[in-house]
């Protein structure tokens, strides 16, 4: 193995970083590399994702990833939302943790986009968490959220 | 009219509460400014030079009496008796404390209203014709398709967080009265040759620092696949707007350094996968929109009008608008009295105009995007009556589409990003006009004023812009011509160098001078600026 490869292994969060998780399997400690070592690499578990990466190149590489980071460097930046919903799109199943500036605010369209991990760089009050990730209750788009609980949207609600 | 069901009222009452909540995070210390801003913007909420300001939120442009009264009653309760109407079709309150805020955000969702996404990077309030449903030139409503994309954006989890903030306008009619290609995204209700109604998409459009005029990149999208198409270019836009340098992350920008080509290519490979995930409303969905768009119950009336009276006669000249039903007009209420405040109405002004349009357009009242209030519905029998108290309440100015209808943004006496004051410029080229009396003898005219380069003011699409600049201090202002919005759309050019605040009034006075003097038999000013081109305007200004 070769320093970079060493250091690009030490890039993702470790699973104590993750402050809100929904998800019934075990937390792996899986090193965590960039989409382009993901690439090279044929046993790589674990990648993360920044926001100029395009999380198509992550398609063919599917059924072997169990944790997908993507992370926030600025909460205003939110190219994350869609790489989020490509992934889920294509059939990923596994951790798709969001890492970084998450904010309070963010969460509830995080989850909707099928962010199922939450690892913000400052820990997040758990009440107010909690408030933002019931939402608003309904919702007027189809996001990953329909794919992976059936969530109906206000619109197939009135035409049921 | 749209009216909210149990899921809408309860989507904005949620909002209101969780405004709560941030408000008091933010009051506890739990978010910092930087965290709260983008959460108070996308609820409307800016901070200006004196004061807070709240972009209230009025879905192409269309409300009832009973919201007007409403915005009426908060313009007295919380700001200093008046509100301003803005070119997107909006309401602003200039005078708000921020601890009230939720308070009016709570009277708002009284009457189906809010202030969500009227500010912040994301998809804002969708504008449309002002004369919808009222046109006889319209296709077909497009309000409906506007209703659909209004929820399909709402709290939208994908695009909330774009690279800049996101403008949509639906239209119907090939005269253009929104301004459509000069949107982030404009969309046109078209037939194809099969007889079916679908959306032509244009992308790219814009004004500001960098105007661009939206390329059309799909001449035909099935209406049952309208929202996945807007899903497919909202996409490509996230993923690949520039968020390098916030002047350049609209989306004119990627679509002008990509290629309108490539982009289109993108958007389709995009919409092709996107059409698999299921992501449209079923189309019961928008049969279900369509009748709260219905006709009101038209009447056969009177078709003719006494003109005896020349005041009365002038005003239905300037202000009102041939409507489908022979027996109705659309009725223009001007917010440009001569030395006034475009857009501005007191709390009484805007009472007043409910009660008319309960009494004589079937409860329905539009915002125009150029400043004004449209009566959409007015028999052609009460148009007097409806005149006569329009004037008593200094409502009744005859000045339609001429040189005293000018846009100007609120520039340096309100906005902190202004260079230079629009609105004492506003106040004082109108003034002229209705002094010298040229405004009838000039015609159609588009002035609109920008006091800084973000071009709130429209300046660009103005048969005369002009835009305030500040030059070592002093406030210094550029003139251009040869702009439109309409369905001829075009940019307007500079003439040279700038003026003074005197000096770009004399010049406008030059350059309609110019016009007068060499117009051919019903040409516009625009037309003649577009026959004989700028140097004659340019000889005029500069050569002495």
């Amino acid at each position: 193995m070769t320093n970079e490869n060493l250091h690009s292994q030490d890039l993702g969060t470790s699973p104590d970083d993750v402050q809100f998780r929904f998800r019934d399997d075990e937390v792996a400690d899986h090193g965590t590399v960039t989409v382009d070592a993901c690439c090279d690499q044929t046993n790589a578990t674990a990648v993360r994702i920044e926001p100029g990466d395009d999380a198509r190149v992550l398609l063919p590489f599917l059924d072997r990833l169990a944790l997908v980071e993507v992370n926030f460097p600025s909460f205003g930046d939110g190219r994350g939302y869609s790489a989020a919903r490509i992934l889920r799109e294509a059939g990923y199943e596994g951790e798709l943790r969001a890492v970084g500036d998450v904010l309070i605010d963010q969460l509830s369209h995080m989850r909707r986009c099928g962010f199922d991990a939450f690892a913000p760089d400052k820990p997040l009050d758990e009440d107010d968490a909690r408030r933002a990730f019931e939402g608003f209750g309904n919702v007027y788009q189809s996001a990953a959220d329909a794919r992976e609980s059936g969530r109906r949207t206000i619109a197939e609600l009135r035409h049921e | 009219m749209y009216q909210y069901d149990q899921y809408d009222q309860a989507m904005v009452d949620a909002r209101v509460e969780e405004f709560r909540d941030q408000a008091q995070r933010r009051l506890d210390g739990k978010l910092t400014e930087d965290q709260f801003k983008p959460l108070r913007l996308m609820n409307g909420l800016y901070l200006q030079l004196h004061a807070y300001m709240l972009r209230v939120a009025i879905p192409y442009g269309t409300l009832n009496s009973r919201q007007m009264i409403a915005l009426g009653d908060i313009a007295d309760k919380y700001d200093r008796g008046y509100g301003h109407f803005t070119t997107r079709q909006n309401l602003q309150y200039n005078w708000i404390k921020l601890e009230d805020a939720a308070d009016i955000l709570a009277d708002l969702s009284k009457v189906e209203m809010h202030a969500i996404q009227t500010s912040g990077n994301c998809i804002r309030n969708i504008s449309s014709d002002h004369f919808a449903g009222a046109a006889h030139d319209e296709l077909i409503d497009p309000r409906p398709y506007a209703e659909l994309l209004r929820q399909w954006s709402s709290f939208h989890p994908e695009f909330t967080y774009l690279p800049r903030k996101f403008k949509i306008a639906v239209i119907a009619a090939e005269t253009d009265r929104a301004a459509m290609r000069l949107h982030d995204i404009g969309i046109q209700i078209v037939k194809n040759d099969a007889g079916e109604v679908g959306a032509s998409f244009y992308v790219g459009g814009g004004m500001g620092r960098t105007p661009m005029i939206a390329p059309q990149i799909r001449e035909f999208v099935p209406l049952d696949q309208l929202v996945t198409y807007a899903e497919a270019c909202l996409r490509v836009y996230n993923r690949y707007g520039r968020r390098d340098n916030k002047y350049k992350a609209r989306i004119k920008i990627l679509v002008h350094e990509m290629g309108a080509e490539e982009y289109t290519r993108q958007v389709e490979e995009e919409f092709a996968h996107l059409l698999e995930q299921g992501v449209e409303p079923p189309l019961a969905e928008l049969e279900r929109i369509k009748p709260f768009f219905a006709d009101p119950a038209f009447e056969d009336g009177p078709k003719s009008i006494d003109r005896s009276d020349p005041d009365f006669a002038l005003w239905v000249d300037r202000n009102t608008v041939r409507h489908k039903h022979d027996s109705y007009v659309s009725a223009v209420i001007s917010l440009k009295p001569v030395g006034g405040i475009p857009g501005d109405a007191t709390g009484d002004q805007m009472r007043l105009m409910a009660k008319l349009a309960k009494q004589y357009s079937f409860d329905e009242l539009r915002v125009m995007h150029t400043q004004n209030i449209v009566l959409p519905h007015v028999r052609i029998a009460d148009l007097h009556a409806l005149w006569t108290e329009l004037e008593a309440a200094d409502l009744g100015a005859p000045n339609l589409d001429t040189i005293e209808d000018i846009i100007a943004c609120p520039g340096l006496d309100y906005c902190a990003l202004a260079n230079a004051r629009s609105i004492p410029l506003a106040q004082r080229i109108s003034e002229k006009f209705a002094k010298n009396g040229r405004t009838e003898e000039l015609g159609q005219l588009k002035l609109k004023i920008s006091g800084c380069i973000n071009a709130c003011g429209h300046h660009h699409a103005g048969h005369i812009g002009i835009l305030g600049v500040d030059k070592k201090g002093t406030e210094n202002y550029q003139l251009s011509l040869g702009g439109s919005e309409a369905e001829d759309v075009s940019l307007a050019k500079i003439t040279g160098p700038g003026f003074d605040e005197d000096g770009v009034i004399k010049a406008v006075e030059t350059v309609t001078d110019v016009y007068l003097e060499t117009r051919e038999d019903g040409e516009r000013f625009l037309d003649t600026y577009r026959r004989i081109g700028m140097t004659p305007f340019k000889e005029a200004l500069y050569d002495k």
